[in-house]
């Protein structure tokens, strides 16, 4: 009697981690976490317009945290390492998705942000490593001396050369734009949409997203125009 | 009405393809596009050439066989239709149509227009059903369903399997497909006992096909001749995350994909 051997099609199975819905997932819990930090610093930052000696203690406080301080910094480091890592993934699996592209193509339903999420990232993670050795770190500080300790005057300083405040102001715009779809898609990715209330959820993303870069970008605004000296 | 097709020809998966463009002088504008594609044929046939290969069945939009992209857009410029209802009266004499068939590494080519979408059968296999006991016919109104419930499952249930939403996704993405499949059967009450399980091997299928991944952007839902709403996406993802919390069995093994992942 002739055996025929049977080869099975079954696959592994797919993980979590190993499905494009899990991986977004992970960027939507690591995108609201990263989200949680933007407001704070951006509160902060507001202390702008209050007396120097008010956010110089603030930055003291913070610095005076030892051990929290580190462990928030290693948080944030680990959220944006998994956001950068599951997004790369993603971009990859979805180019190899569709290898001949079409020779015209038109978007129809879609917004800008969404469209440009690729770009405003990594020009935003530029930004941001600028931004530390700029403000944290005290390496780059150009046109001015970096005095430690001294944020108040830090910000002036460094805000007074014009392409300093030109390059944060348009970071920051990316960001908002970043932000004005993923506040809303991470909704999607987790789980919770509703009729009645995504419509409401895209706007508050789109609004909560311009109140963010408006109080960024009126530090650098007003160190410019002279209102913060 | 005169118009210029330009229109992908392939002999198989395995040839080089390119544009031909194709001068139709005698487009009356109550045809459809694939009426048009018929004129076309029958003067590409007089004149002994290959007649452009398409798909189609119904000629009403409803069977999901239609569809290519037009001019850059998954079943043309009118929203909520599928191919075969798009009438050439929404052009103008003189109009050059660039006709793409949908381009996804999920969906193998397999002669000018016509591309292999049996990856998204395989996702259908994978759970797109409820098992149910075979006996007497239950009552009609055995099990009470809510109109909202109803309304939100048929909703999703419109969905033809046409594949525009993966053709019209920048990511090649089929998650309007599966999140439809998944809702239809997950919302009602004869769905819900393989609810969990039904959207682990749903996404495990999606997955081990070459489909890319949503970025929630909305092209799908727009180029969508049913108009199928983003939340069933959502719904997918709510179902696929619980289950994964929850399951208390091995995970589904997906089957071979059609394409293998390179």
């Amino acid at each position: 009697m002739a055996t025929t051997q049977v080869v099975s099609n079954q696959l592994h199975p797919i993980t979590f981690w190993q499905s494009s819905n899990g991986k977004k997932v992970v960027m939507a819990v690591t995108g609201v976490m990263m989200f949680g930090f933007v407001c704070g610093h951006m509160l902060g930052n507001l202390q702008m317009y209050e007396a120097p000696e008010h956010i110089n203690a603030y930055g003291h406080f913070l610095h005076n945290l030892g051990e929290l301080l580190w462990i928030e910094r290693g948080v944030m480091l680990l959220a944006i390492a998994l956001h950068i890592l599951a997004a790369v993934q993603l971009a990859l699996r979805s180019q190899a998705a569709r290898p001949i592209g079409y020779s015209r193509s038109e978007a129809i339903n879609s917004s800008y942000a969404s469209r440009t999420m690729y770009w405003s990232g990594p020009i935003v993670l530029a930004f941001i490593i600028f931004h530390l050795l700029q403000f944290t770190a005290g390496y780059l500080h150009p046109h001015a001396q970096f005095v430690a300790g001294d944020v108040y005057g830090n910000v002036v300083s460094g805000f007074q050369v014009w392409w300093v405040s030109a390059w944060y102001i348009f970071a920051i715009c990316l960001l908002g734009l970043h932000l004005s779809h993923g506040l809303w898609s991470m909704f999607q990715s987790v789980g919770l949409a509703h009729p009645r209330i995504s419509p409401i959820l895209r706007k508050a993303a789109v609004a909560i997203a311009t109140l963010i870069v408006l109080g960024y970008i009126s530090i650098p605004i007003s160190v410019l125009l002279g209102f913060i000296k | 009405m005169k118009l210029t097709l330009k229109i992908w020809r392939q002999k198989s998966s395995n040839d080089k393809g390119a544009f031909v463009s194709y001068p139709v002088d005698d487009v009356d504008p109550e045809m459809s596009i694939l009426e048009c594609l018929d004129v076309l044929n029958e003067s590409l046939i007089l004149r002994g050439e290959v007649p452009v290969a398409f798909e189609h069945d119904c000629r009403e939009g409803i069977c999901g066989s239609c569809g290519f992209v037009i001019n850059g857009v998954a079943h043309g410029p009118e929203r909520g239709t599928t191919a075969c209802q798009l009438t050439m009266r929404h052009f103008k004499n003189g109009d050059e149509l660039t006709l793409e068939p949908w381009r996804a590494k999920a969906f193998p080519l397999i002669k000018d227009l016509v591309v292999n979408r049996r990856a998204l059968d395989h996702i259908i296999e994978a759970g797109g059903y409820i098992s149910v006991s075979t006996g007497q016919a239950p009552d009609g109104n055995d099990i009470l369903i809510g109109k909202e419930i109803a309304d939100e499952s048929m909703d999703a249930a419109a969905c033809i399997g046409c594949g525009a939403c993966v053709a019209a996704c920048p990511n090649a993405s089929a998650a309007l497909f599966t999140g439809a499949k998944i809702t239809h059967l997950g919302t009602l009450p004869q769905g819900e006992p393989e609810r969990e399980r039904r959207a682990l091997s749903m996404v495990a299928q999606m997955n081990a096909e070459n489909f890319g991944n949503c970025t929630s952007i909305g092209e799908c839902t727009g180029a969508c001749p049913k108009e199928i709403p983003l939340e069933v996406i959502a719904n997918m993802n709510h179902d696929y995350v619980c289950a994964s919390f929850k399951r208390r069995d091995d995970l589904p093994s997906p089957v071979a994909p059609v394409v293998e992942r390179a």
